[in-house]
């Protein structure tokens, strides 16, 4: 079976704030080697606020992110991407007029080396590297099934697929940390068990490890290692499962407080 | 792409090949000799179309021959083979057949249960599998299934972490087979000159519209006289490309992609997925092309949705040279004297859109294709002549391999299946029974000698089951299953398919079933087609969910009671068939499923399981009520069961006169 490693990502103290509103209030979360890490909440609890802070989205008024045992200060989304990070969004956020391959082609070009003139060229080395990144992104599209609508301009696709094809894009990268933000969410069941298995599949083939944000307490349960609920920008509750769901404030935090 | 043959290799192939070629294993040998650069197999993976020569398929068959044997596979033994259609599964037929053993494919899409009677009643020790979904379905009915000793996985993703003993990779075998290979040089060979003509070539089990499925036994004579016999008819040479993309448990499947390829030397191509054989279709433009009716439904729909949406000078154009093709396509195709201006518009309309159309679809280098399983409606039928497509209908079944009939060309109808072809004899029987005699005839059902005594008389003649008549052309006309053909309460005639296919000819409709056997008037259960359907809704706005609730809309209704008041009007035209119009009908609030048993696996309707799943709809449409009541059970793909409750419409219909009397008083109250 699967080993989960040390953290490679540890958020310490993180406070983030808009104005008056508290997004975020010290929050410290672990994310380790391999494993599937589920964030969960109720509405406006900071789970995406959490996720964009990670990728450098959001800067947060006070704590530290460490990747990899080096603390970051101020970074960007790229920074993030170079490093290894990778993510999809809760609303879809495709390039529409493209078609399925050209969009996973995008996630690539971080592993680009020749510069556009070169590619625009097209000859040797150029070719070669193109042909190597056609030749991963065809095993993402193989990996997530999506051949039928590999030349299918993702705008006309359902939304289940467009899901999908966010997935791969994300893969592309060949990224260490996958974020997720909400991969099922309007999705009807067998669209659901369809990216449960994607995402058990990408953690076990690729080793990579995922957090992501998820409303079905079904999914969760079912594919997460591990579990961290926040309430109103605070962590009320860190660990597995089965011993996430008996806790009394994650209960009251999803069904309201008895009276 | 050209990988490790060595020479030597292939002599060591050849000399096997020195007797009559008369098994699958042999020929391949053969073609070793002949063709050995020419492709024998393709296949699209990872978007890029792969192809494998005749001399790397047969190092490829030897090498997982010798590992099967490794195993300790054996001459009689069955071999499972479950999957879509990949090369590696028919290789894995060829490797059964070279150790004398007997291929069984099983449907892919069964579920654990119909797979486990399958391969409990063939006694199956070994089976190969395509990938971890069928996989788990084995290891689900192992327990069941004693006989079951080895499964071989194709493709090994998803399964990093099975540790079941009986698990095999495809890979790990063929290197095993490598090594016994080289140990034993001439074993291959010399297994594959023990194949006899004589010997159990394949056991298909046919799906069957009542009870449990038959196995088929097939010997390699069945298969390769019948297979030859229309390589000739046709003039198929080894030039051909075909697709291979129906289920493998099918007879069609395996006699056009495995026994013809084999026989002719041509080329099978396998598709990336189910999903994409459209766009695979076109990329390769077969020569030789299979498909029921209802792809070549599927495709008009398509084309016809699209269509909608062009522009207006593409849709003027395109719908005027329909008309003319209409007009004059037919015979023009069938070699006939045409006006000369007709056929410079005919030309001109192949310019402009018969040949875009044709390459668009991926049909514009074929030669001969084929429709057969159910009747195909004849304005579809001529819609694909009158384009220059050679589309023609043949006749056959599991039980004669297939070919009885095939139309000629330049005498096609669109409501016959043609004349018998070579060493093949048709009687029709006193009660209108269909009975054939032919090479091609199977030899028993597995381990079922009651149905094979039934179907197969000591005289030889098999009984099909089907009913129909010669035309004065000497040509074949099927009506219906003969077991299926009734009689209304009035006393006239009630042949269910025929009416079903009449509706299903419309695109709205995908399935349908009628009643009408001692009722005192013809009923019907209609199943909507999504696509189309769905289509027709968001060009008038109709917002709708889900497939049950466009299949409750009234707007739906109307739509399906014009299609049936259009049935009524043909059938009015008859006098034998007028009072069979239909009265009543409903539409159903979900498909029919072959998961369900409501279908076959080649999608025939069960008339009886269906009438008794939906009895209460069936005593609502001849109660007069309104509406009618039904709870249902829904089994998914992987066995769990859901249920789904509905309450449908039934809706009266206006029949044409003459028509039943009842109508007529309802009219005038």
């Amino acid at each position: 079976m699967k080993r989960i490693g040390e953290p490679i990502l540890t958020a310490d103290r993180i406070s983030l704030a808009f104005g008056g509103i508290v997004a975020l209030n010290e929050i410290s979360v672990q994310i380790r080697q391999s494993e599937v890490l589920a964030i969960i909440g109720p509405n406006g609890a900071g789970k995406t606020s959490m996720l964009n802070v990670i990728n450098g989205f959001y800067h947060p008024q006070a704590g530290t992110i460490a990747w990899k045992g080096k603390t970051r200060r101020r970074m960007r989304p790229y920074h993030a991407a170079a490093q290894g990070i990778a993510r999809t969004f809760q609303n879809v956020a495709l390039f529409h007029g493209m078609t399925t391959l050209d969009n996973i082609m995008t996630g690539r070009l971080l592993r680009m080396r020749r510069n556009f003139l070169w590619q625009a060229i097209y000859s040797g080395p150029a070719e070669r590297e193109e042909l190597a990144h056609r030749a991963y992104a065809e095993k993402i599209i193989d990996f997530l099934e999506i051949q039928a609508i590999r030349k299918t301009p993702v705008g006309r696709l359902p939304y289940g697929l467009q899901k999908r094809v966010e997935l791969g894009r994300a893969l592309a990268m060949e990224p260490e940390l996958l974020l997720l933000d909400e991969p099922m969410a309007g999705m009807n069941v067998e669209e659901k068990e369809d990216m449960c298995r994607f995402v058990l599949d990408v953690n076990d083939e690729f080793g990579t490890t995922i957090a992501l944000i998820e409303h079905d307490m079904g999914v969760v349960m079912d594919i997460s290692d591990r579990i961290v609920v926040l309430d109103y920008g605070r962590k009320i509750a860190d660990g597995p499962p089965d011993e996430v769901r008996t806790r009394p404030e994650v209960i009251a935090a999803y069904l309201g407080e008895e009276r | 792409m050209r990988r490790n043959v060595s020479p030597a290799a292939d002599d060591r192939l050849l000399s096997a090949a020195g007797d009559a070629l008369d098994t699958f294993p042999k020929l391949l040998l053969g073609h070793v000799r002949s063709r050995p650069e020419r492709p024998a197999n393709r296949e699209k993976d990872f978007g890029i179309w792969r192809s494998w020569s005749w001399a790397e398929i047969a190092t490829e068959v030897e090498a997982l021959a010798c590992g099967l044997s490794a195993m300790g596979f054996r001459r009689r033994d069955k071999l499972a083979i479950i999957g879509d259609n990949r090369p590696r599964l028919y290789w894995a037929i060829a490797a059964a057949q070279a150790l004398g053993g007997v291929p069984v494919p099983v449907y892919q899409d069964s579920i654990a249960e119909e797979m486990a009677f399958v391969l409990n009643h063939a006694e199956v020790r070994f089976a190969v599998a395509e990938d971890q979904e069928q996989v788990d379905k084995l290891i689900a009915i192992k327990e069941e299934c004693p006989h079951l000793e080895t499964v071989i996985f194709s493709d090994p993703r998803g399964m990093r972490h099975y540790e079941q003993s009986f698990l095999h990779d495809y890979e790990t075998i063929q290197a095993g087979g490598r090594e016994f290979a080289h140990s034993d040089r001439n074993f291959f060979r010399d297994e594959v000159a023990k194949g006899r003509g004589s010997d159990t070539a394949i056991i298909l089990y046919t799906s069957g519209t009542t009870g449990r499925p038959k196995g088929v036994v097939l010997t390699f004579d069945n298969v390769l006289i019948s297979a030859k016999n229309a390589i000739a008819f046709e003039g198929l040479t080894d030039r051909e490309e075909a697709l291979a993309y129906l289920p493998m448990a099918w007879i069609g499947e395996h006699i056009f992609s495995y026994a013809q390829a084999y026989c002719a030397g041509f080329c099978a191509s396998c598709p990336e997925s189910q999903a994409t054989v459209m766009a695979d279709l076109r990329e390769l433009g077969p020569t030789y092309l299979f498909a029921p009716p209802r792809i070549f439904e599927n495709i008009l729909t398509q084309v016809m949705i699209r269509m909608e949406d062009a522009g207006w000078v593409k849709r003027k154009l395109f719908h005027y040279f329909l008309r003319v093709a209409k007009r004059v396509g037919l015979p023009v195709l069938d070699r006939q004297a045409v006006p000369l201006f007709d056929r410079a518009l005919y030309w001109l309309g192949n310019v402009l859109v018969y040949g875009p159309l044709k390459n668009m679809l991926g049909l514009s280098r074929v030669r001969v294709a084929y429709t057969a399983g159910e009747a195909i409606g004849p304005d579809l039928f001529n819609f694909y002549r009158s384009l220059g497509i050679n589309l023609k209908q043949l006749y056959g079944m599991t039980e004669s391999s297939v070919f009885l009939c095939i139309q000629k060309d330049g005498a096609v109808k669109p409501d016959t299946v043609g004349s018998p072809i070579e060493d093949v004899e048709i009687r029709i029987a006193e009660d209108g029974e269909v009975l054939f005699r032919s090479p091609g005839a199977f030899q028993c059902y597995y381990k079922n000698p009651e149905a094979t005594a039934e179907v197969k008389r000591p005289d030889d003649w098999v009984h099909t089951g089907d009913s129909g008549f010669f035309d004065p052309d000497g040509q074949l006309k099927i009506l219906d299953r003969a077991k299926d053909v009734g009689w209304l309460e009035g006393g006239s005639l009630f042949a269910p398919r025929f009416i079903e296919n009449k509706l299903k000819y419309f695109p709205h409709i995908k399935e349908a079933v009628v009643f009408g056997d001692s009722r005192p008037f013809v009923a019907a259960l209609i199943n909507i087609d999504l696509g189309a359907v769905g289509d027709w809704a968001q060009r008038r706005n109709l917002p709708y969910a889900s497939y049950q609730e466009l299949a409750a809309e009234d707007t739906v209704y109307d739509l399906i009671e014009d299609c049936i008041e259009q049935v009524n009007r043909d059938l009015a035209a008859e006098p034998a068939l007028a009072p069979s119009q239909i009265c009543r009908f409903l539409v159903l609030h979900k498909e029919l499923d072959a998961d369900d048993g409501e279908l076959t696996r080649t999608r025939k309707v069960r008339r009886r399981i269906i009438a008794a799943r939906y009895q209460s709809l069936v005593d609502a449409l001849y109660s007069g009520r309104p509406t009618g009541r039904i709870e249902t059970e829904i089994t998914f793909e992987d066995g769990r069961i859901a249920h789904m409750r509905a309450e449908l419409a039934i809706r009266d219909v206006a029949a044409t006169s003459p028509l039943p009397e009842r109508r007529l008083l309802k009219k005038a109250s």
